[in-house]
């Protein structure tokens, strides 16, 4: 049993998403850097969709009721077990009693609490990832709170063995150095040429604010309002996350995990698959640029990412096959 | 614009009179839009094109709008250009798909708190509440598309003259069940919570339960009649 034992709001069960109940208006939730999830299942060897802890709100605490390995990724901040400084994107094993804190990131957003086997909540229509609107999923379909009791599933693996995090593996968007700005590609969209010539240079050239209306929702970007040509009343149409939206207001929003699967607001561009964890990671009151990408590129990003994944994926399935042999070897030696 | 952009979608949203509009929604999904009116007859080949979609290897998820469909890739085509080609080509070709839907009557407690933009509907419509819900009952709606949040139903079918605007600030709390108007649709809101639409009265329908099965209680095609059970203006 994990128990936890501190917790802000809005900090649930996700795994790698909901899918195939779109088209009954479910959206896919799941983790907001799935990248971060993938990354940790890989090391401790689960399944990728294993369900995780996505911590939001900081600190967040919990003990560890039997002995279990785990792995934090996601945002770097300080991972303390026990008294013990622990290092991110690494296998640590907890004994039964460590309690695990996690501070809040000195950079990124959000951390996740992976557990060998991943967390054991009921799978509802495919998932265990929180709905948070419709309140069903996750751990009673709400997100976590004080005394809140988690299984996982499995024990412990070998640890002390750990990954490149992903924004030092993989390559960002070639941009001017900006500080604290983070730069998205982005491909236009279905009504791209309904915004006025200047509305499109300056989507392109802005820096775009992260608001404080920015969740798992939806990213709420500040910094000048896009104009149509002409105002348009759209059909609804099926809205995937990556997507942004301007509302009449013409300010953007980045359509993110929890987004409604439908929408009427015109799309001028779709963050790229391979970006969008970098967004997750990107705090409110940070800055973002978006750079204009076409297919081909974004293809480019999204293999980049795999090669990363699996590479990451064949060196711990190698590790963990030494270790055994090591273990088998000595365990040898002492009979 | 980039060549795949231009190859799709490059002008007007909806496209032009006769050809429908294809565009990327970055690299792992597709929209196809229907040209023309909000029809049933445009509703049913959107259907019929989503059956059709369904069978392709490289299509995880067929997700239908209104009059149009969008479509999440397994595996991203490297020529997205190819797709639209073959979208285009079975538009033109499948007949319309006539769904045999269930038919739901509805009750409905009109007016009162649990649907108190009625006043404001009537006021708009230049009506009487009476007749706005004697308007209100009297259409076969369709169930056109599920989405925006678990179990709502995109309905067919609203008289024009109950066409409405949704509100500039929306009710903060409206309940699940709520009978509502937004704009040229008609609806019941699916989950508790902030809604923009006009509350012109309440039903005891549950749109959703992950528990049940299936877990939306409408299907595409199905059709609603609305009744009174109850009228408080």
């Amino acid at each position: 049993m994990i128990t936890v034992l501190e917790t802000g709001v809005l900090n649930s069960v996700q795994d790698a998403g909901r899918f195939g109940y779109r088209h009954l208006g479910v959206s896919t939730s799941g983790v907001m850097d799935p990248l971060a999830l993938r990354c940790a299942n890989s090391l401790l060897g689960n399944a990728p969709e294993a369900a995780c802890i996505e911590v939001q709100t900081f600190p967040f605490k919990v003990r560890f009721d039997k002995a279990v390995s785990f792995v934090v990724t996601g945002g770097e901040g300080t991972i303390t077990l026990g008294e013990r400084v622990i290092q991110p994107w690494s296998v640590a094993t907890a004994q039964a009693g460590d309690a695990l804190t996690l501070d809040r990131p000195s950079v990124g957003a959000r951390m996740y609490v992976c557990v060998c086997g991943g967390i054991d909540v009921p799978v509802v229509l495919g998932s265990r990832s929180t709905q948070l609107r419709g309140g069903f999923g996750g751990y009673l379909g709400r997100p976590l709170q004080v005394d809140d009791q988690l299984a996982g599933l499995g024990g412990c693996v070998p640890d002390g063995f750990g990954a490149v995090p992903p924004l030092r593996a993989l390559p960002a968007a070639e941009a001017e150095e900006k500080e604290k700005t983070l730069t998205l590609r982005a491909i236009p969209a279905t009504d791209y040429c309904l915004f006025t010539e200047e509305a499109r240079t300056h989507f392109w050239s802005a820096s775009w604010q992260i608001t404080a209306q920015s969740n798992r929702l939806g990213y709420r970007l500040k910094g000048g309002a896009l104009k149509l040509t002409h105002p348009v009343e759209l059909r609804s149409y099926g809205v995937i996350p990556g997507i942004i939206q301007v509302p009449p207001a013409g300010e953007p929003i980045v359509q993110m995990a929890d987004a409604n699967t439908a929408g009427g607001y015109p799309r001028i561009a779709t963050v790229i698959e391979a970006d969008l964890w970098r967004l997750a990671q990107a705090r409110i009151g940070s800055f973002v640029q978006l750079q204009c990408c076409d297919h081909a590129e974004g293809l480019q990003a999204m293999r980049n990412e795999d090669a990363y994944l699996q590479a990451l994926q064949d060196n711990a399935a190698l590790y963990r096959k030494s270790f055994m042999r090591r273990e088998a070897g000595q365990a040898g030696k002492k009979s | 614009m980039t060549e795949t952009m231009s190859a799709l979608k490059t002008d007007q949203s909806g496209g032009s009179a006769n050809e429908p509009a294809i565009s990327m929604i970055g690299t792992r999904a597709m929209l196809f839009e229907a040209p023309g009116a909000f029809t049933l007859a445009c509703q049913r080949r959107i259907w019929a094109l989503m059956d059709a979609c369904s069978e392709r290897p490289d299509i995880a998820e067929v997700m239908p709008g209104v009059t149009n469909l969008m479509l999440i890739f397994s595996i991203s085509p490297e020529n997205p250009e190819t797709v639209a080609h073959w979208l285009r080509k079975a538009w033109e070709t499948l007949p319309e798909k006539h769904i045999k839907g269930r038919l739901f009557e509805v009750a409905v407690r009109y007016g009162g708190e649990l649907g108190s933009d009625l006043p404001r509907v009537a006021e708009h419509c230049g009506l009487s509440p009476q007749e706005v819900i004697t308007l209100h009952q009297a259409p076969l709606y369709t169930v056109c598309a599920l989405g925006s949040v678990p179990g709502f139903g995109y309905l067919h079918g609203l008289d024009p003259r109950l066409e409405t605007p949704r509100k500039s600030v929306p009710s903060l709390k409206m309940l699940a069940g709520t009978v509502t108007i937004g704009g040229p649709q008609a609806g019941i809101s699916a989950l508790t919570g902030p809604n923009g639409w006009n509350s012109i009265g309440f039903s005891d329908l549950v749109m959703f339960d992950p528990d049940r099965e299936p877990p939306a209680l409408f299907e595409v095609g199905d059709q609603i009649r609305f009744y009174a059970e109850s009228i408080e203006v």
